[in-house]
């Protein structure tokens, strides 16, 4: 669409602005101040300059954290984006079946972080959970409080009941803006189901697949409210990813200059790569092919 | 119609059998609410013996519990009007003009949807604390407006440019002024919109935890945090905080029935 240079069109973002702005900016600045300080109680603070962010950034327990935060992302966009392509392409397109089945599959992604750490810590316990007792009983050792492999076997079965439908609405959304006349040349030409998906469906749904890449990584990149709730970090560190790990520093042990110089390294990394999905983005906007859309 | 049955089974076995498994564990959380402590401890069996309402009575006669559904809704309400309020206008100049800054201001906006709220947790409360405003259902509301504006002006702005500019031009050749125009004959336009904006405010409001939880000590405490207090503190009481739980899907799950055409567009961002 052709947009028309107003400057004072800024007075319209105002309000937006100035809210954000407070609920945004002063907390973080907040943030900024602490990193560069050390204290000793009694609000009496003094420079230390870059000193907890050298601290972070060499210490084993932020590499270890940040590792496991990597792998469990990796983990969950390897699993969501191709099960929810696949779920997308073969749900039906029009009928009551479409109501059902959209109502019914956005379920979890209402449910309150926490109510799904709950329903995931009763589910998979061993002694009243239905998926541990049905493990349990077929003779496999399964105690995500004991066993960190069970652990993180639970959170990302986890992760995959509450964000799939995700990637599985974002999916469809595109598949149906594809317009038939597509389909019919397809068919003209004898194309096979494979060279429609490729061809076809594929390239149509790169935008609003880069959305959902985007909004799996980084909402599992913070997680925080359900490994809390189903492991508290454990057992051991094993699910102690960096959210977890920052308010267990910030909040548990009131370490605030580390915990505030941790959190600026967290949300330095979450821009960068928020940025450049975003170039992306944008450069994808201005592709004149985009009609379609 | 044997093989006609045979191949709709084969079609849509894909989406039943993802439907089943996100349906099995809300299923066990409803059959434990109708248990009695004693049965959810004692025997393993996949339906209530001895069906019981005693856990949802428990929540609807207590205040610890009822309350918390309250000040949830409260500061759900509240940030929802107000995310949807500020980002309206917001959208609309992202949508139609090119104004200073405008790429970097709404590459700004759409960081604070990205920021881990574990980040901000400790200086919202002292930033609230410290305006008075702790333990307020404005204090939360105000701080859900982090990811919530953007989102609503990410959504709005989406579903903006799918109207074309002429119905703006012609409004103002009528002698129409921008809030009349804006109000009279944009908004109905992009209804839609606003109601997938505001379902959105609403989700992601509800579903947070860790600020609300934050922000809160008694007089605002939402329904989320009092159950993680139960988990704690008891330890025991599987059967309440089941029915709690199964009571905190009831309001998703009515939304979204209200929504549901536009859902689809929604999760895209209004860019499809």
């Amino acid at each position: 669409m052709q947009k028309t240079h107003d400057h004072k069109a800024l007075w319209l973002v105002a309000p937006a602005l100035l809210l954000v702005a407070f609920t945004a900016v002063i907390p973080l600045m907040t943030v900024v101040n602490y990193s560069v300080q050390d204290t000793f109680g009694n609000n009496q603070f003094f420079w230390v300059g870059t000193e907890w962010y050298r601290e972070i950034l060499r210490s084993d327990r932020f590499h270890a954290a940040f590792l496991r935060q990597i792998m469990f992302s990796a983990t969950i966009l390897a699993i969501e984006i191709p099960l929810g392509l696949a779920i997308a392409l073969s749900m039906p397109k029009k009928g009551l079946g479409v109501s059902v089945c959209l109502v019914l599959m956005a379920l979890p992604l209402l449910i309150p972080w926490n109510v799904v750490g709950t329903i995931w810590q009763i589910f998979a316990r061993v002694d009243i959970g239905l998926l541990g007792h049905t493990l349990n009983g077929l003779g496999i050792d399964f105690n995500y409080t004991q066993n960190a492999g069970a652990a993180w076997a639970t959170l990302i079965i986890m992760d995959v009941w509450h964000w799939t439908s995700l990637v599985v609405l974002l999916c469809y959304a595109g598949l149906v803006a594809i317009p038939p006349a597509y389909y019919q040349a397809a068919r003209i030409d004898g194309a096979s189901r494979w060279a429609v998906f490729r061809y076809i469906e594929l390239p149509k749904m790169s935008r609003v697949l880069l959305i959902a890449v985007l909004l799996r990584f980084m909402d599992s990149f913070m997680i925080y409210t359900e490994p809390f709730v189903v492991t508290g970090g454990g057992p051991g560190n094993a699910t102690t990813f960096l959210s977890v790990d920052l308010v267990k520093m910030a909040i548990g042990q009131f370490d605030l200059g580390p915990a505030a110089a941790m959190s600026v390294i967290y949300f330095l990394i979450v821009i960068l790569v928020s940025w450049a999905f975003y170039t992306i983005m944008t450069r994808e906007d201005f592709e004149p092919s985009g009609g379609a859309r | 119609m044997n093989a006609s049955r045979k191949k709709f089974r084969a079609k849509y076995l894909a989406p039943t059998l993802y439907i089943i498994f996100l349906m099995t564990p809300i299923y066990w959380l409803l059959t434990m609410s109708l248990k009695t402590n004693q049965e959810i401890l004692s025997t393993f069996s996949l339906w209530p013996k001895n069906l019981t309402f005693a856990n949802y009575i428990v929540i609807f006669t207590d205040a610890s519990w009822y309350s918390g559904y309250i000040n949830s809704m409260i500061y759900v309400s509240m940030n929802t009007v107000i995310s949807v309020l500020a980002a309206l206008p917001a959208a609309y100049a992202f949508s139609r003009h090119r104004f200073l800054g405008d790429k970097h201001i709404f590459f700004w906006l759409l960081t604070n949807r990205m920021a881990p709220p574990a980040v901000f947790a400790l200086p919202f409360f002292q930033l609230y604390s410290s305006i008075g405003l702790f333990d307020t259902h404005i204090a939360v509301a105000l701080a859900h407006t982090l990811f919530n504006i953007p989102l609503a002006i990410w959504i709005l702005e989406g579903f903006m440019s799918g109207v074309p500019r002429e119905i703006d031009e012609t409004a103002y050749i009528d002698g129409y002024s921008f809030p009349k125009f804006f109000v009279k004959i944009f908004m109905p336009l992009i209804a839609s919109g606003i109601g997938v904006a505001a379902f959105f405010c609403f989700m992601f409001s509800w579903v947070e935890l860790l600020i609300a939880r934050t922000l809160t000590s008694v007089a605002a405490k939402p329904i989320a945090a009092v159950m993680t207090r139960t988990v704690s503190a008891s330890g025991l009481d599987w059967g309440v905080l089941a029915a709690a739980g199964i009571l905190t899907i009831l309001p998703g799950a009515l939304v979204i029935w209200f929504v549901r055409h536009h859902i689809a567009r929604g999760f895209a961002l209004g860019r499809v």
